[in-house]
């Protein structure tokens, strides 16, 4: 028994120089890959020193390339102030969904939304002081910002104000206004447009929309999705976008195949910024994200907004960036205020699922 | 005899215009679906040449994408190779209660979205969530955070060594561990002469389409990251944020890369699988031989 045993062992040694080298190359080739691993997941943790703070910005979708431009501006602005590197960090979403994140314990020192709604609900749970919005000047809003139409290069539909989206053959695209801050701000800026024509009349103005939005044939989930399925996949007559979405595609995309086209009147959007209270006081980092957020008003803030096709607060930042007149109404004056419109509009069986399952 | 043989093979093979067409078929199918999204990535990524190519790859961003990547496949992989082992061993050779419960469990990943994957981090580290508060007190950061990025891929990817392995190990049956085991080898002997080299390329194979699905995944870890720049992003979101840019170039670039990693483990899935393949052939033809 115990000599059968010793052969079995024995015959079993005699394949193992075989499967032992295989397991050494096996052990070769990770110990390898480990060792370029490790040396590429080293290599900032040496060259970082330990003076930079890191802030981070959560916002929305548009924001990025206005972001990336300020972060420099005020990295720069900081050092030469205070000698200490400030390193800003961005996490764009859709901005309801970013406001969820920093809910959920995404840890910004600043958020700068699409709209006070959705820092309210990150203030309802305590995570910032009430009376936020009176902190910084314009209620918090150091830039605004409005709906308006890009066309097909020549405008062949001839899209010149509202009424023009609801003849029929015309195809809008926007994103869905229950997941996109931007599209919300679409279906508010067509809604007051039929209120301010036809005398404030509302049922005149739900079947304006119910009409507007007969000819969305698709509904991505944010402004960026929607802006992507009109310039890259060609599809619609008209998007209906933020401004400064608007100027970006066609500066990126090219001139020659789009234009913008201003509505006779449309909404103000005023995208408002806060410090996270919570947040900041863990990372002692308060200073410095109240300097992140009031640096935005100054002039050289200012003029980085505007440069980015957002309407800087200050006036005379504005020269050499000017973005045509048009009547803005405000969501205060038209609806109430975003927590009423809300309500009205876009919770479960809203005025807008009444509209679009129809 | 030859004769014969070969119109036996013929009888049972389609007809010849039969093989023409469905070999057609398959080549345009995989033409359309796979060789020419493949070539589109490739070509849009050098659409502006090798300049803007490596410079998008050498991006302080990107660097930081393919290392948190990287980290990731790193810590979840072995983890899962460890967990699928254990799983199907316990499995396929031993008997207990509840071991089909077991065996839908360790499938659960493959038939939950995997937002839903991502959410139920969320829900459980979130601040929010059960464990939320008393971690913030503590300062430990799971989710919008590199821990939170690597437990919802460990949590998508961990059927893939398991359900490699537990089909093969039924096949084998106990008897050879048995057989060892009697003859006097310990438990760790007989894993390591008798179990592990009839599973090995099972493994291998196991293991490579954890590490693809692990360093390929969206969904879950885009619930769970936070998305801030440099820091959070893993490899298929910074081809997101990218893309959305309108940096299109680069967004294919590092697409590429993604790319490149699926073809890598196409060839030596293939390999592994020749070399299976292969094993048994010469073994018959030594038998046909005696």
């Amino acid at each position: 028994m115990k000599a059968s045993g010793q052969k079995t062992s024995g015959r079993n040694q005699g394949r193992s120089p075989h499967i032992d080298g295989k397991i050494s190359q096996l052990i070769k080739s990770f110990t390898l890959t480990v060792l370029i691993g490790l040396s590429i997941m080293l290599s900032p943790l040496i060259s970082a020193s330990s003076d930079t703070v890191p802030l981070l910005n959560v916002s929305y979708d548009p924001t990025r390339e206005l972001y990336q431009d300020y972060n420099k501006a005020f990295a720069g602005y900081w050092e030469a102030k205070t000698h200490r590197i400030v390193e800003p960090r961005q996490s764009h979403g859709g901005s309801g969904k970013q406001a969820r994140s920093v809910i959920d314990g995404l840890e910004a020192d600043v958020v700068t939304l699409a709209l006070a709604y959705d820092i309210d609900e990150i203030q309802e749970k305590g995570l910032i002081q009430p009376g936020w919005q009176k902190r910084l000047p314009n209620n918090s809003a150091p830039y605004t910002s409005t709906i308006i139409f890009l066309v097909r290069k020549g405008n062949p539909k001839e899209i010149k104000d509202w009424k023009d989206l609801v003849k029929p053959g015309v195809s809008v695209i926007t994103p869905n206004p229950k997941t996109s801050g931007g599209a919300r701000w679409n279906y508010l800026a067509a809604w007051g447009y039929a209120l301010k024509e036809n005398g404030g009349d509302e049922s005149k103005a739900r079947e304006f929309v119910g009409q507007l939005f007969k000819n969305v044939p698709v509904l991505d989930s944010g402004a960026r999705g929607s802006t992507t399925t009109f310039v890259q996949r060609g599809m619609g007559d008209v998007l209906l976008a933020w401004e400064n979405e608007a100027y970006l595609a066609i500066n990126e995309l090219g001139k020659d195949k789009f234009e913008v086209v201003t509505p006779s009147m449309s909404i103000l959007a005023e995208p408002t910024v806060a410090v996270v209270d919570k947040y900041v006081d863990k990372h002692g980092t308060r200073e410095i994200a109240e300097a992140y957020l009031s640096y935005l008003y100054s002039d050289e803030g200012q003029r980085i907004v505007a440069r980015h096709y957002y309407r800087p607060v200050s006036k005379d930042a504005a020269t050499g960036f000017k973005l045509p007149e048009l009547k803005l109404f405000t969501i205060e004056e038209q609806f109430g205020g975003w927590q009423k419109a809300h309500k009205t509009h876009f919770v479960d069986g809203g005025t807008f699922d009444q509209i679009y399952s129809k | 005899m030859t004769n014969s043989q070969y119109k036996r093979r013929e009888n049972l093979t389609e007809p010849v215009p039969v093989q023409w067409i469905l070999a057609i078929l398959a080549i345009l199918f995989l033409g359309l679906f796979l060789f020419l999204p493949l070539a589109a990535v490739f070509s849009q990524a050098l659409a502006k040449g090798f300049g803007p190519y490596f410079e998008a790859l050498g991006n302080p961003d990107a660097l930081a994408a393919i290392r948190l990547t990287l980290i990731t496949a790193a810590v979840s992989v072995p983890l899962n190779l460890v967990f699928g082992l254990a799983a199907a061993w316990a499995i396929t050779k031993f008997d207990f209660r509840g071991k089909n419960l077991l065996v839908t469990m360790i499938d659960l990943p493959f038939s939950v979205s995997p937002v839903i994957s991502g959410l139920i981090f969320v829900l459980i580290f979130g601040l929010q969530g059960w464990m939320g508060p008393w971690l913030n007190e503590h300062s430990f950061k799971i989710v919008f955070a590199v821990p939170g990025i690597i437990l919802a891929t460990i949590f998508v990817t961990f059927p893939f060594v398991a359900r490699e392995l537990i089909p093969l190990m039924e096949a084998q049956g106990r008897e050879e561990e048995e057989a060892a085991l009697v003859l006097g080898a310990s438990g760790l002997q007989t894993f390591f002469r008798v179990t592990l080299p009839g599973i090995r390329e099972g493994l291998v194979y196991g293991v490579i389409l954890c590490n693809a699905r692990a360093m390929g995944e969206f969904g879950a870890v885009s619930v769970v990251s936070g998305h801030i720049r440099g820091l959070t992003n893993t490899l298929p979101l910074h081809v997101e944020i990218l893309y959305n840019e309108y940096d299109f170039t680069a967004a294919f670039a590092v697409a590429s890369l993604l790319a490149m990693l699926a073809l890598a483990t196409l060839a030596v899935k293939s390999l592994t699988q020749w070399k299976r393949a292969r094993r048994p052939s010469i073994e018959f033809e030594e038998a046909l031989v005696r």
